[in-house]
């Protein structure tokens, strides 16, 4: 270690005792900015078990909500309205998302390609709100009210940049000589990519899929003026629909200590929800890959 | 045959350039349908929009200097806090860690970018802001009380809470592209500053320096994530409308005050003054990720890191 070998000769001179003590601060300071880095992922995680793990039984999954004022009740059509609402917007984001990936990948050095994929990029740096602003008018407004397929596509445009640019990374770890042995038997290049490569990527592009969808599955934002929200049950998708960000948000600001413990108690669903779907997806896709 | 195998290639280049085309379609369709909706209140205030702070509904007067304020104060407050803590832990990833330990860390700092925003919001509301009312903010106004940051009553809730929820927030974004931009800088920087007798903490420095245009660009990357953030932020930023020099009192951003208002809005130029909101916050969103990626993808020389939650 450099520290103790400059510390052994810092009686010689006031200058180096200097520098050795500033090393010692420094990297101290490095250790202490981690360790404060990670505090609050512990404390959160702490505080949704402490606050939110007493509410967690059936009945919050399979009752409705109870009107104000009467105790109890469940998130049921908001956990399913969450489930619909990323379903549609995976529907709507996988395919494309997938579909623009693989041509990044495989169209090597190109103009259009290099501009998408700044565009993605850009995307991703969207604010959710202004993606959800933006559906209001070329949804909702067309469509004549909130609905939850608003809310679908709002998802779907979250959840599309990390997608390609995932896809997009995984399929560039095929490596080269899978091509250069499809092309060297005469298959046409739309084959080798289809046919080699794709299925060669296979595990790795679910799994980014997958980890795009369900981080889209804790999005409040977007969700305000598409789905909007709503206290009854309803899997219309013409119709508004209830989402459990949008239920914690609306619980956690009520007056109502009960609807605040229940905030709690979603706010744990909701991080359960979206690790679940994450390491499920990894394990399914750890088969599929060893197959 | 041969003419055959030439148009199979050409159907399935351009059904997947076709998909590669509606990113194009999207971001055009967000920033036409901004433009659009804004169009009323354009017209109405012009430039004015943006240094007044009238807000009142009544009388149809809309500025957004309040909102502007909050998110840059808050955002402000972010960065500040975010900025050495990131980039000491990414120091400690990239150098000092034991490749085990790095790698846990580093995975515990990707599961705080993978935590809904609402959460946080949660937890900014019900646990931060209490222990700022009682502990920290009573001892700021006690002790700073005479800076004007510093003045006035403690409420938990305000631009502090606001501004230290999104640190948490954007630190994930700061650490792993550190890690990764630091990882990337030759090794022999540090080993001719040791050759010549510097202690570790000034090899690191070196590295540091190689690296200070890619830090730079997460760092703006880190930015733009704060200055669009909307859950956490409404809930624990007090949403006021005033301009108030102290971090220890409620305002509102440019974020929440669409998040609260935009489905009470009942007239046209109402609802068009927010979606001006929203154009203003996608306009310099997409400035500073322009910058940010360009600074981080000149120094890491194309190897895009695997960033935490961007």
């Amino acid at each position: 270690m450099t520290g103790t070998a400059v510390a052994s000769l810092a009686p010689q001179s006031g200058h180096l005792k200097r520098r050795a003590i500033l090393n010692r601060v420094v990297l101290a300071a490095c250790y202490a900015a981690a360790a404060v880095v990670v505090l609050p992922l512990a404390l959160i995680l702490w505080h949704l078990i402490v606050m939110g793990a007493s509410g967690l039984s059936l009945s919050f999954f399979l009752n409705m909500p109870k009107p104000v004022g009467e105790l109890g009740g469940g998130m049921a059509n908001a956990i399913v309205g969450t489930l619909i609402l990323v379903g549609l917007g995976a529907l709507v984001a996988v395919p494309i998302g997938v579909a623009a990936g693989i041509y990044l990948a495989e169209s090597g050095r190109n103009q259009f390609a290099s501009v998408v994929r700044y565009t993605a990029e850009l995307l991703s740096g969207v604010p959710s709100i202004v993606v959800g602003v933006a559906t209001y008018g070329l949804l909702v407004i067309p469509m004549g009210g909130f609905s939850a397929l608003a809310g679908g596509v709002a998802l779907s445009i979250l959840m599309l940049p990390t997608i390609i640019r995932s896809t997009e990374e995984v399929v560039r770890l095929v490596p080269q000589s899978y091509r250069e042995a499809a092309l060297a038997l005469g298959a046409p290049r739309w084959k080798v990519t289809q046919q080699v490569v794709v299925p060669a990527a296979r595990a790795g592009i679910v799994t980014a899929s997958m980890l795009a969808v369900a981080r889209a599955a804790g999005e409040t934002a977007p969700l305000l003026f598409t789905a909007l929200g709503n206290r009854f049950w309803s899997v219309a998708l013409t119709k508004p629909i209830a989402s459990l960000p949008v239920f914690i948000f609306d619980y956690a600001r009520a007056p109502y200590d009960d609807w605040n413990r229940q905030a709690w108690t979603g706010a744990l669903v909701l991080v359960l929800l979206v690790t679940l779907i994450s390491a499920l997806l990894r394990l399914t896709v750890r088969r599929v890959a060893t197959r | 045959m041969r003419a055959a195998r030439i148009s199979g290639d050409a159907i399935y280049r351009s059904v997947l350039g076709g998909a590669a085309a509606m990113v194009f379609l999207v971001v055009a369709l967000i920033a036409y349908e901004s433009v659009r909706g804004a169009g009323l209140s354009l017209r109405a205030f012009g430039l004015g929009f943006l240094t007044s702070t009238d807000w009142d509904p009544v009388a149809q007067k809309f500025g957004a200097l309040p909102y502007v304020y909050g998110t840059l104060v808050s955002s402000a407050i972010a960065l500040v806090l975010a900025l050495p803590l990131g980039i000491g832990s990414a120091v400690y990833l990239a150098e000092l860690a034991p490749r085990r330990v790095g790698s846990i860390v580093s995975f515990v700092i990707e599961l705080l970018a993978a935590i809904p925003s609402i959460v946080y919001g949660v937890w900014g509301f019900f646990v931060l802001a209490p222990f700022l009312r009682t502990w920290i903010e009573p001892w700021l106004i006690a002790h700073l009380g005479f800076l004007p940051l510093f003045r006035g009553f403690p409420f938990g809730i305000g631009m502090l809470n606001a501004g230290i929820i999104l640190s948490v927030m954007v630190v994930p974004t700061i650490v792993s592209i550190s890690r990764e931009v630091l990882l990337s800088t030759p090794r022999s920087l540090r080993e001719a500053a040791l050759a010549l007798g510097a202690t570790r903490s000034e090899a690191i420095g070196v590295a540091l320096d190689a690296a200070k245009p890619g830090i730079l660009g997460a760092v703006i990357l880190a930015l733009g994530r704060a200055l669009g953030e909307t859950m956490a932020v409404t809930m624990v930023i007090g949403n006021t409308n005033r301009i108030s020099p102290s971090l220890l009192d409620p305002g509102a951003s440019m974020a929440s005050i669409i998040a609260n208002e935009f489905t009470e809005a009942t007239s046209p130029l109402y609802i068009s003054a927010l979606i001006e909101i929203a154009l203003v916050l996608f306009a310099i969103t997409i400035v500073v990720n322009g910058a940010a990626r360009a600074l981080v993808h000149w120094t890491t020389g194309g190897r895009r890191p695997a960033a935490a939650g961007v």
